[in-house]
Protein backbone atom coordinates (compact mmCIF):
# COMPACT_ATOMS: atom_id res chain seq x y z
CA UNK A 1 0.00 0.00 0.00
CA UNK A 2 1.21 3.22 -0.96
CA UNK A 3 0.96 5.75 1.93
CA UNK A 4 1.30 9.84 1.07
CA UNK A 5 1.39 12.16 3.92
CA UNK A 6 -0.60 9.58 5.89
CA UNK A 7 -3.08 8.61 3.17
CA UNK A 8 -3.35 5.47 1.76
CA UNK A 9 -3.78 4.68 -1.84
CA UNK A 10 -4.58 1.44 -3.40
CA UNK A 11 -2.77 2.30 -6.91
CA UNK A 12 1.10 3.29 -7.68
CA UNK A 13 0.14 5.40 -10.72
CA UNK A 14 -1.49 8.83 -10.25
CA UNK A 15 -2.32 10.52 -13.59
CA UNK A 16 -2.82 13.73 -15.14
CA UNK A 17 -5.71 15.33 -16.57
CA UNK A 18 -4.31 17.51 -19.49
CA UNK A 19 -3.91 16.89 -23.39
CA UNK A 20 -6.69 14.11 -23.22
CA UNK A 21 -8.86 13.97 -26.85
CA UNK A 22 -11.90 14.67 -24.66
CA UNK A 23 -13.47 14.51 -21.20
CA UNK A 24 -14.95 11.50 -21.54
CA UNK A 25 -11.93 9.92 -23.04
CA UNK A 26 -9.66 11.35 -19.55
CA UNK A 27 -12.49 10.03 -17.15
CA UNK A 28 -12.37 6.95 -19.40
CA UNK A 29 -8.44 6.50 -19.02
CA UNK A 30 -8.81 7.25 -15.13
CA UNK A 31 -11.19 4.28 -14.58
CA UNK A 32 -8.37 2.14 -16.86
CA UNK A 33 -5.81 2.84 -14.95
CA UNK A 34 -7.38 2.37 -11.29
CA UNK A 35 -5.86 5.62 -9.98
CA UNK A 36 -6.95 6.75 -7.00
CA UNK A 37 -5.32 10.74 -7.33
CA UNK A 38 -4.82 12.92 -10.13
CA UNK A 39 -3.34 16.76 -10.34
CA UNK A 40 -5.17 19.08 -11.57
CA UNK A 41 -4.29 23.15 -12.47
CA UNK A 42 -5.67 26.43 -12.14
CA UNK A 43 -5.93 28.87 -14.54
CA UNK A 44 -7.22 32.45 -15.15
CA UNK A 45 -11.12 32.00 -16.21
CA UNK A 46 -13.20 34.04 -18.64
CA UNK A 47 -16.02 36.23 -16.92
CA UNK A 48 -18.81 33.53 -15.87
CA UNK A 49 -16.12 30.97 -14.66
CA UNK A 50 -18.46 27.89 -16.75
CA UNK A 51 -15.66 26.12 -18.56
CA UNK A 52 -13.81 25.27 -14.73
CA UNK A 53 -16.71 24.66 -13.37
CA UNK A 54 -17.58 21.61 -16.25
CA UNK A 55 -13.83 20.48 -15.39
CA UNK A 56 -14.63 20.64 -11.63
CA UNK A 57 -17.92 18.52 -11.96
CA UNK A 58 -16.24 16.25 -14.22
CA UNK A 59 -13.19 15.60 -11.35
CA UNK A 60 -15.71 15.08 -8.42
CA UNK A 61 -17.90 12.96 -10.33
CA UNK A 62 -13.96 10.71 -10.40
CA UNK A 63 -14.07 10.33 -6.85
CA UNK A 64 -10.40 10.39 -6.69
CA UNK A 65 -7.92 13.02 -4.40
CA UNK A 66 -6.94 15.77 -6.14
CA UNK A 67 -3.50 16.83 -6.36
CA UNK A 68 -3.11 20.47 -7.39
CA UNK A 69 -0.46 21.46 -9.36
CA UNK A 70 1.62 25.24 -9.23
CA UNK A 71 2.84 24.41 -13.28
CA UNK A 72 3.79 27.65 -15.46
CA UNK A 73 4.64 29.16 -11.81
CA UNK A 74 8.91 31.03 -12.31
CA UNK A 75 8.94 32.55 -9.18
CA UNK A 76 8.55 31.76 -5.55
CA UNK A 77 5.70 33.96 -5.15
CA UNK A 78 3.73 32.94 -8.06
CA UNK A 79 4.15 29.30 -6.84
CA UNK A 80 3.28 30.17 -3.38
CA UNK A 81 0.14 32.36 -3.89
CA UNK A 82 -1.14 29.69 -7.03
CA UNK A 83 -0.88 26.82 -3.70
CA UNK A 84 -2.77 29.14 -1.29
CA UNK A 85 -5.69 29.88 -4.50
CA UNK A 86 -5.05 26.09 -5.39
CA UNK A 87 -6.32 25.18 -1.19
CA UNK A 88 -9.05 27.39 -1.51
CA UNK A 89 -10.38 25.70 -4.58
CA UNK A 90 -10.02 22.00 -4.10
CA UNK A 91 -10.12 21.71 -0.28
CA UNK A 92 -6.31 20.14 0.41
CA UNK A 93 -3.45 20.62 1.32
CA UNK A 94 -1.61 18.59 -1.33
CA UNK A 95 0.08 20.65 -3.76
CA UNK A 96 2.62 19.19 -6.14
CA UNK A 97 5.19 21.89 -6.35
CA UNK A 98 6.37 22.96 -9.48
CA UNK A 99 9.10 26.26 -10.19
CA UNK A 100 10.08 26.15 -13.63
CA UNK A 101 13.56 27.40 -14.42
CA UNK A 102 14.18 26.96 -17.81
CA UNK A 103 11.59 27.63 -20.34
CA UNK A 104 12.98 24.46 -23.30
CA UNK A 105 13.95 21.90 -20.55
CA UNK A 106 11.08 22.51 -18.06
CA UNK A 107 13.17 21.76 -15.69
CA UNK A 108 12.67 22.73 -12.02
CA UNK A 109 14.69 26.16 -10.68
CA UNK A 110 15.67 23.94 -7.54
CA UNK A 111 16.33 27.03 -5.49
CA UNK A 112 13.15 28.49 -5.96
CA UNK A 113 11.64 25.31 -4.91
CA UNK A 114 13.25 24.91 -2.04
CA UNK A 115 12.16 28.28 -0.91
CA UNK A 116 8.91 27.89 -1.71
CA UNK A 117 8.70 24.42 -0.14
CA UNK A 118 9.68 25.62 2.82
CA UNK A 119 7.35 28.72 3.27
CA UNK A 120 4.68 26.52 1.99
CA UNK A 121 5.18 23.46 4.61
CA UNK A 122 5.47 26.13 7.58
CA UNK A 123 1.57 26.78 6.34
CA UNK A 124 0.44 23.36 6.82
CA UNK A 125 0.58 22.36 3.33
CA UNK A 126 1.87 18.51 2.01
CA UNK A 127 3.91 19.25 -0.53
CA UNK A 128 4.97 17.25 -3.70
CA UNK A 129 7.86 18.59 -5.38
CA UNK A 130 9.00 18.36 -8.91
CA UNK A 131 12.63 18.01 -8.72
CA UNK A 132 15.47 16.74 -10.63
CA UNK A 133 17.52 13.83 -9.36
CA UNK A 134 20.16 15.94 -7.40
CA UNK A 135 20.65 14.51 -3.88
CA UNK A 136 21.59 17.65 -2.21
CA UNK A 137 18.67 19.31 -3.32
CA UNK A 138 16.52 16.49 -1.79
CA UNK A 139 18.25 16.84 1.06
CA UNK A 140 17.02 20.58 1.35
CA UNK A 141 13.47 19.80 0.32
CA UNK A 142 13.31 17.09 3.46
CA UNK A 143 14.86 19.66 5.39
CA UNK A 144 12.14 22.24 4.42
CA UNK A 145 9.55 20.09 5.77
CA UNK A 146 8.98 17.21 2.30
CA UNK A 147 7.60 14.25 3.35
CA UNK A 148 7.56 13.07 -0.73
CA UNK A 149 9.84 13.52 -3.55
CA UNK A 150 9.44 13.82 -7.11
CA UNK A 151 12.55 13.55 -9.53
CA UNK A 152 12.03 13.63 -12.80
CA UNK A 153 13.44 11.10 -14.64
CA UNK A 154 13.44 12.93 -18.25
CA UNK A 155 12.11 16.43 -19.08
CA UNK A 156 8.35 17.08 -18.81
CA UNK A 157 6.40 15.45 -22.13
CA UNK A 158 9.74 14.27 -23.86
CA UNK A 159 8.50 10.67 -23.42
CA UNK A 160 12.25 9.38 -22.90
CA UNK A 161 12.45 7.85 -20.49
CA UNK A 162 15.11 7.12 -17.30
CA UNK A 163 17.71 9.03 -18.84
CA UNK A 164 19.79 8.34 -15.16
CA UNK A 165 19.30 5.21 -14.02
CA UNK A 166 22.24 5.61 -11.69
CA UNK A 167 21.17 8.84 -10.21
CA UNK A 168 17.30 6.99 -9.58
CA UNK A 169 19.14 3.98 -7.96
CA UNK A 170 21.11 6.23 -5.43
CA UNK A 171 18.27 8.73 -4.78
CA UNK A 172 16.51 5.24 -4.01
CA UNK A 173 19.61 3.82 -1.34
CA UNK A 174 19.81 7.46 -0.22
CA UNK A 175 15.72 7.65 1.37
CA UNK A 176 14.74 4.56 1.68
CA UNK A 177 12.08 5.45 4.01
CA UNK A 178 10.88 8.65 1.76
CA UNK A 179 8.26 8.04 -0.63
CA UNK A 180 9.78 8.31 -4.08
CA UNK A 181 7.38 9.07 -7.22
CA UNK A 182 8.79 9.69 -10.43
CA UNK A 183 7.30 12.75 -12.46
CA UNK A 184 8.00 13.15 -15.70
CA UNK A 185 9.72 11.97 -18.76
CA UNK A 186 8.37 8.71 -18.98
CA UNK A 187 6.95 7.57 -22.96
CA UNK A 188 6.35 4.08 -22.40
CA UNK A 189 4.86 1.02 -19.82
CA UNK A 190 8.30 -0.22 -19.96
CA UNK A 191 9.80 2.70 -18.68
CA UNK A 192 7.67 2.89 -15.73
CA UNK A 193 8.03 -0.96 -14.71
CA UNK A 194 11.77 0.16 -14.87
CA UNK A 195 11.61 2.58 -12.25
CA UNK A 196 9.25 0.36 -10.09
CA UNK A 197 11.90 -2.31 -10.43
CA UNK A 198 14.95 -0.11 -8.98
CA UNK A 199 12.13 0.37 -6.16
CA UNK A 200 10.32 3.82 -6.74
CA UNK A 201 6.85 3.60 -4.79
CA UNK A 202 4.61 5.12 -7.78
CA UNK A 203 4.84 7.00 -11.08
CA UNK A 204 2.97 10.13 -12.51
CA UNK A 205 1.88 10.22 -16.28
CA UNK A 206 0.29 12.47 -17.95
CA UNK A 207 1.67 12.94 -21.67
CA UNK A 208 2.33 9.24 -22.06
CA UNK A 209 -1.38 8.65 -21.33
CA UNK A 210 -3.08 11.17 -22.80
CA UNK A 211 -1.22 11.38 -26.38
CA UNK A 212 -1.41 7.60 -26.76
CA UNK A 213 -3.94 6.50 -29.87
CA UNK A 214 -5.88 5.01 -27.60
CA UNK A 215 -5.46 6.96 -24.05
CA UNK A 216 -7.67 4.26 -21.98
CA UNK A 217 -5.93 0.98 -22.96
CA UNK A 218 -2.57 2.63 -22.54
CA UNK A 219 -3.53 3.54 -18.96
CA UNK A 220 -4.64 0.28 -18.73
CA UNK A 221 -1.00 -1.05 -20.10
CA UNK A 222 0.53 1.20 -17.40
CA UNK A 223 -1.11 -0.02 -14.78
CA UNK A 224 -0.14 -3.47 -15.40
CA UNK A 225 3.55 -2.23 -16.13
CA UNK A 226 3.36 -0.70 -12.64
CA UNK A 227 2.42 -3.20 -10.90
CA UNK A 228 4.66 -5.41 -12.86
CA UNK A 229 7.52 -3.47 -11.48
CA UNK A 230 6.29 -3.43 -8.07
CA UNK A 231 5.73 -6.96 -7.74
CA UNK A 232 9.27 -7.54 -9.57
CA UNK A 233 11.62 -5.10 -7.17
CA UNK A 234 9.34 -6.91 -3.46
CA UNK A 235 10.40 -10.34 -4.93
CA UNK A 236 13.84 -9.38 -4.92
CA UNK A 237 15.45 -10.13 -8.50
CA UNK A 238 18.86 -11.87 -9.60
CA UNK A 239 21.63 -9.75 -10.32
CA UNK A 240 23.33 -9.99 -14.03
CA UNK A 241 26.10 -12.09 -14.15
CA UNK A 242 28.88 -11.95 -17.28
CA UNK A 243 28.60 -16.29 -17.51
CA UNK A 244 26.38 -18.80 -17.77
CA UNK A 245 24.66 -20.96 -15.46
CA UNK A 246 22.67 -23.88 -16.34
CA UNK A 247 19.05 -23.70 -15.11
CA UNK A 248 18.73 -27.52 -15.76
CA UNK A 249 20.50 -29.36 -12.64
CA UNK A 250 23.46 -31.30 -13.85
CA UNK A 251 23.95 -34.04 -10.92
CA UNK A 252 22.67 -36.96 -12.13
CA UNK A 253 23.07 -36.57 -16.09
CA UNK A 254 23.73 -39.53 -18.02
CA UNK A 255 27.16 -40.31 -19.44
CA UNK A 256 27.21 -41.37 -23.02
CA UNK A 257 30.88 -41.76 -24.03
CA UNK B 1 -13.07 52.66 -10.36
CA UNK B 2 -10.33 51.43 -12.62
CA UNK B 3 -9.29 47.37 -11.97
CA UNK B 4 -6.88 44.94 -13.32
CA UNK B 5 -8.86 42.27 -13.35
CA UNK B 6 -6.98 38.88 -15.02
CA UNK B 7 -4.41 41.27 -16.70
CA UNK B 8 -6.97 43.14 -18.25
CA UNK B 9 -7.87 46.87 -17.00
CA UNK B 10 -11.49 47.86 -16.88
CA UNK B 11 -14.05 50.43 -15.29
CA UNK B 12 -16.54 49.22 -12.47
CA UNK B 13 -18.47 50.74 -9.89
CA UNK B 14 -18.21 47.81 -8.05
CA UNK B 15 -16.62 48.82 -4.03
CA UNK B 16 -16.07 45.00 -3.00
CA UNK B 17 -14.72 41.96 -4.52
CA UNK B 18 -17.93 40.25 -4.64
CA UNK B 19 -19.43 43.24 -6.06
CA UNK B 20 -17.31 42.89 -8.35
CA UNK B 21 -17.37 39.29 -8.67
CA UNK B 22 -21.38 39.58 -9.43
CA UNK B 23 -20.60 42.96 -11.83
CA UNK B 24 -18.55 40.78 -13.99
CA UNK B 25 -21.28 37.48 -13.61
CA UNK B 26 -18.45 35.27 -11.93
CA UNK B 27 -20.47 32.40 -10.22
CA UNK B 28 -19.87 29.03 -8.63
CA UNK B 29 -18.43 28.20 -5.38
CA UNK B 30 -14.76 26.66 -7.05
CA UNK B 31 -13.40 30.09 -7.38
CA UNK B 32 -10.37 31.41 -6.28
CA UNK B 33 -9.32 35.00 -6.05
CA UNK B 34 -6.29 37.53 -5.06
CA UNK B 35 -5.98 40.84 -4.95
CA UNK B 36 -2.44 42.46 -5.44
CA UNK B 37 -0.80 39.09 -4.77
CA UNK B 38 -2.48 37.90 -1.72
CA UNK B 39 -5.14 35.49 -1.48
CA UNK B 40 -8.53 36.76 -0.29
CA UNK B 41 -10.95 34.01 1.30
CA UNK B 42 -14.09 33.03 -0.17
CA UNK B 43 -15.65 33.96 3.19
CA UNK B 44 -13.62 37.63 2.94
CA UNK B 45 -14.98 38.66 -0.28
CA UNK B 46 -17.97 40.40 0.73
CA UNK B 47 -15.59 42.63 3.02
CA UNK B 48 -13.11 43.30 1.24
CA UNK B 49 -13.06 46.71 -0.57
CA UNK B 50 -11.30 47.39 -3.82
CA UNK B 51 -8.92 50.29 -4.10
CA UNK B 52 -8.49 52.56 -7.71
CA UNK B 53 -5.66 50.45 -10.14
CA UNK B 54 -5.93 47.27 -7.79
CA UNK B 55 -4.75 43.55 -9.37
CA UNK B 56 -7.27 40.92 -8.96
CA UNK B 57 -6.85 37.50 -10.28
CA UNK B 58 -9.99 34.68 -10.59
CA UNK B 59 -8.63 31.35 -11.18
CA UNK B 60 -10.70 28.43 -11.81
CA UNK B 61 -10.12 24.53 -11.94
CA UNK B 62 -8.58 23.63 -15.11
CA UNK B 63 -6.50 20.74 -16.25
CA UNK B 64 -2.83 19.78 -15.36
CA UNK B 65 -0.29 17.50 -15.53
Amino acid sequence: MLTLYGTELGSRMLLGTARYPSPAILAEAVRQAGTEAVTVSLRRETAGGRQGGAFFELIRELGVRVLPNTAGCHTVSEAVLTAKMAREVFGTNWIKLEVIGHHDTLQPDVFALVEAARILAGEGFEVFPYTTDDLVVAERLIDAGCRVLMPWCAPIGSASGPQNIAALRTMRAHFPDVPLIVDAGIGRPSHATTVMELGYDAVLLNTAVAGAGNPALMASAFAKAIDAGRAAFEAGMLEPRDMAVPSTPVIGKAVFS
Amino acid sequence: MTYIVNGETLESSAKTLSELLLALEYEGDWLATAVNGELVHRSDRADHRLNDRDRIEILSPMKGG
